[in-house]
């Protein structure tokens, strides 16, 4: 009863709040049509806005002066979030500003006009690209080197148990987590990418394929598309790897290979209905007709004139279909049937490292380690997704 | 506010556009002053800023746009600094807008009545009853059919001049003292547009209401408005009342405007009786599925001769192009090409036969593919039907491109995007000569664009005509082009020839009736024209009405 009267109470004195900074400001400017048109929604958000702001900052405050091991204990993980969004976010901001000078005619105008989000998931981006490629360089040690110091505490601090040898520690078997976290983006990124361009070119083809055709082939091809769609797709590609496990037996090459296949064929179907759905606009347009008439082959449709109208929905949708294809191989290994041992993956390393998150309380950097896994994989998932929104924002603009 | 200050004044007014990054202007300052009841027509080209100022008229802008300075007084109050709250209290209560698409325009989710009593609702004009009942006396006034029904349809089920009333009748719904009509008959056949003029005309009359009128016909607005005021690019060109306008316009641009109308081709000599036509279009039947559209067609067209089809939308002139084409195989008959048989489905055509008969379309923006640059878009079917390439390829695709007047160097490379209208429809028309063909199908090539460009657009047509000895199929609704350009009529409706023949014999009476109500449904600049029409016809023997009882 007593949380409710709080809750009400807080948001008749944000009410009050809003109305009298509406107030103040119709005073203070002298009715500007800022002022003077806002509605009380907005008014109120403007409040809402600024007690969410003051609670971070003295949350913040409270948490750097803290005190004493349990106290700082405490407040560790929204610190430690805090002062990266803080990070990134400058990162993001001089990464943009660089290239507004930097590069040819066309990236300087592109950045210019770019909002801090999309240079945000840009730089990430490149920086995995970067790790993913150059894997076996950074990493301190190899993915599948086993150390004869296991346990070892992430800091690098021999007094709490750690060693400058491992900056974040090793795993219960003795191998080092940043070289695995590293070697991580190789495998994962770079078999989520492989697949994602296989599901696409399979998708894309049948798809302009049906809306360049029609007929038969359009509904034999739409119809067996609906029914793998009908197929809870995690459940589906659970069931086809089992399948494929049975078959590859010890061959673990061979199972990756089977799942790149299997994950590629569940997803092209989604690729398969947006590039019919795009192509079959594109079909109508007059231009198509006139190289119809001008008696030019299927190929010369398909990808010279279909293809080039298409590519700002299908690059879009490949940003978010990459994010889908990553989270399925991610879950797959979580549940132990994608990518495996001793090949080092996030998935893998969030099931297994995932029991250290029950010492949050007394050792956040233990409990940090399953979270440095998933948050990779959030983070490369919220930067793509911000590119595609940009791109998505982009190309709907291009075309009024 | 004494009584004869005006309803509406205008005052030095600029409006800005946004675009790659900075504030372009679209209105260089303008001022008018409306009294009430009366009547402004706008006219200018497109990307003139009619609309623009249209909308700024109530206050208003378009995304991205700005009013930078300048007042808009309407009855004492300056819209373009009142708040919010009192530009709701006036919009759709004393100022009302008419767009130019009503199909776009209306919900189509909720029937018309529903939408009708919105406005008169809301802002405690009537009840929600005496609304209905109102909105019915203004579908009678405006004559629309089964007034005491047509409210209760949703907008797909009414035509598109009905509809086009129905949106006048709502925007009438409050009695405001201001409407703004944007192009309300563009889009419309002429003798549905001559209907709705006639009704918007009258009930602007009945109700003393001032009105701004958009349009880029110069003979509508001769019609409908008191005063005329004309815009270039952003610029004031003249202003003043419609007689003086029409009779001793005083700026050069007007004058240019005025004269658009004038072009004329002589006529040529008869066609042997014996020679063959380049196409040949005999007893042709076709249909969509099993709704059949055409009955019976048949037409020739002869070497170095333009054959105009025209006749309302749904007619089936295009259809008949697309059996020519090929792309609708005919259900029956058959079509010649220099005496020899073609092949009905145009996959069963070989190279050579394509290339023959070419095609311009209506709307260059979906005529071209955007991604392509000029070059390419000319550069293919020269390489492809021609098999030039390199150099050789790029001589011709220049070649063409001083054939249609743009100069090679400065265009070769631009997408479509990074040109104009009229620019567009000239790279259609060299994409249909690059083929090198003896026939060039142009469907509605003129309507989407600007009378001035049109009428350049023609000119090219006729020079590469006489040229080349092309023959042309020109497909039209607008009997001012088929005056200017054709050499034989053929008149269609419902799928059917009407009535064919030379030119010459098309627009001398005596005329078949339908012919004849086509030809004097043409808005013409006369000021008196529609008066007198209506008075000699009577109001039920216009537009769709007339139609009607054929």
């Amino acid at each position: 009863m007593n949380i409710w009267i709080q809750i009400i109470g807080i948001l008749v004195a944000l009410g009050v709040l809003g109305w009298l900074f509406r107030f103040a400001g119709q005073k203070a400017t002298n009715n500007k049509p800022f002022f003077r048109d806002m509605t009380f929604g907005v008014a109120f958000g403007y409040a809402l806005g600024a007690a969410v702001l003051l609670w971070i900052l003295t949350t913040y405050y409270k948490a750097i002066t803290a005190d004493g091991q349990v106290e700082v204990n405490k407040y560790f993980f929204f610190r430690t979030v805090i002062e990266w969004f803080v990070k990134f976010s400058i990162a993001a901001y001089l990464f943009r500003l660089v290239f507004r000078y930097v590069g040819t005619a066309g990236t300087r105008k592109l950045f210019r006009n770019m909002p801090l989000t999309a240079s945000f998931g840009i730089m990430i981006i490149l920086v995995y690209a970067f790790v993913a490629i150059f894997a076996g360089v950074i990493a301190p040690h190899g993915q599948e080197e086993v150390f004869a110091k296991v346990n070892v505490l992430p800091g690098g601090d021999p007094a709490i148990g750690g060693d400058p040898d491992f900056p974040l520690g090793t795993d219960q078997i003795g191998r080092d987590l940043l070289s695995r976290l590293i070697y991580g983006a190789q495998n994962t990124v770079g078999i989520a990418f492989a697949t994602t361009c296989l599901a696409f070119l399979l998708g894309g083809t049948f798809g302009f394929l049906a809306a360049t055709l029609g007929g038969w082939l359009d509904q034999l091809v739409s119809r067996s598309v609906d029914v793998l769609m009908a197929i809870p797709s995690l459940i589906f590609a659970l069931l086809l790897m089992t399948i494929a496990a049975a078959w590859a037996g010890s061959n673990k090459e061979l199972l990756t290979v089977y799942m790149v296949l299997i994950i590629a064929v569940i997803d092209s179907t989604r690729v398969f209905r947006l590039a019919r759905a795009v192509g079959l606009n594109i079909v109508v347009m007059d231009y198509i007709e006139a190289a119809k008439l001008r008696g030019e082959g299927l190929g010369y449709l398909i990808f010279r004139e279909i293809l080039p109208n298409a590519t700002a929905p299908l690059l879009a949708e490949f940003g978010l279909r990459f994010c889908f294809v990553f989270l399925t191989i991610a879950s797959l290994s979580f549940l132990g049937v994608g990518i495996q041992p001793p090949l080092a993956d996030w998935g893998t390393m969030v099931r297994d490292l995932g029991q250290f998150i029950n010492f949050a309380a007394f050792s956040p950097q233990t409990a940090s380690l399953p979270l440095l896994a998933a948050g990779a994989i959030a983070l490369l998932t919220v930067a793509v997704n911000f590119v595609v929104d940009w791109m998505l924002h982009k190309s709907s603009g291009l075309k009024e | 506010m004494s009584a004869d200050d005006p309803l509406l004044s205008v005052k030095g007014l600029k409006i800005e556009g946004r675009s790659d990054e900075t504030w372009n202007p679209i209105i260089n300052g303008a001022s008018f002053d409306l009294q009430k009841g009366e009547v402004m027509g706008l006219i200018g080209e497109s990307g003139a800023g009619k609309s623009t100022m249209g909308l700024a008229a109530m206050g208003f802008t378009r995304d991205g746009c700005r009013i930078s300075a300048g007042t808009v007084m309407f009855d004492g109050v300056d819209l373009v600094t009142a708040s919010a709250a009192d530009k709701r209290a006036l919009l759709g209560s004393r100022i009302a807008y008419v767009a130019q698409s009503a199909a776009a325009s209306f919900n189509p989710a909720h029937r018309l009545i529903d939408q009708h009593t919105e406005g008169p609702t809301q802002h405690n004009v009537m009840s929600r009853a005496e609304s209905e009942a109102d909105g019915i006396e203004l579908y009678r006034k405006l004559r629309l059919p089964n007034p005491e029904e047509i409210g209760f349809r949703y907008p797909h089920q009414v035509s598109g001049g009905q509809l086009q009333r129905a949106m006048t009748a709502m925007a009438m719904a409050c009695r405001p003292e201001l409407i703004i009509f944007d192009e309300p008959t563009t889009a419309l056949d002429v003798t549905t547009q001559i209907e709705v003029l006639a009704s918007i005309r009258e009930i602007v009359e009945e109700y003393n209401t001032a009105a701004i009128y958009i349009t880029h016909d110069l003979a509508v607005v001769a019609q409908m408005s008191d005063k005329i005021k004309v815009m270039l690019k952003g610029d004031e060109v003249e202003e003043a009342d419609t007689r003086t306008m029409l009779s001793d316009p005083k700026e050069e641009y007007t004058k240019s405007l005025w004269a658009v109308r004038s072009f004329q081709r002589p006529s040529k000599p008869a066609v042997h009786t014996s020679a063959t036509p380049v196409i040949s279009v005999q007893n042709v039947s076709a249909a969509y599925g099993k709704v059949p559209v055409l009955h019976d067609v048949s037409f020739d067209i002869h070497e170095g001769r333009t054959v105009a089809v025209v006749g309302e939308s749904g007619s089936g002139k295009s259809t008949a192009a697309r059996c020519i084409t090929g792309l609708l195989p005919p259900t029956q008959g058959h079509i010649e090409f220099d005496g020899q048989m073609m092949p009905l489905d145009y996959r069963k055509r070989d190279r050579m036969q394509l290339r023959q008969a070419q095609m311009i379309y209506q709307m260059a923006d979906t005529a071209l593919n955007p991604r392509k640059t000029i070059g390419e878009l000319i550069g293919r079917p020269v390489q492809f039907y021609m098999g030039l390439t390199g150099n050789e390829k790029r001589r011709r695709v220049e070649h063409l491109l001083e054939e249609i007047e743009l100069e090679p160097t400065q265009y070769i490379n631009r997408l479509p995007s990074e040109l104009s209208g009229g620019q567009k429809q000239r790279i259609g028309i060299a994409r249909a000569l690059a083929a090198e063909p003896k026939f060039i199908i142009c469907d509605e090539v003129t309507s989407a664009l600007d009378q001035l460009v049109a009428e350049g657009i023609l000119r090219l047509l006729a020079k590469l005509q006489d040229e080349l000895n092309l023959s042309y199929m020109f497909i039209t609704h607008d009997l001012a082009t088929v005056k200017s350009i054709a050499d034989e009529v053929v008149v269609m409706k419902d799928g059917r020839v009407i009535e064919q023949g030379p030119k010459d014999d098309m627009f001398t009476p005596p005329h078949h009736p339908y012919t004849d109500l086509l030809l004097s449904s043409v808005p013409e600049m006369d000021p008196d024209w529609l008066t007198n029409l209506l008075n000699e016809r009577g109001v039920d023997n216009i537009g769709d009405a007339a139609v009607d009882k054929m």
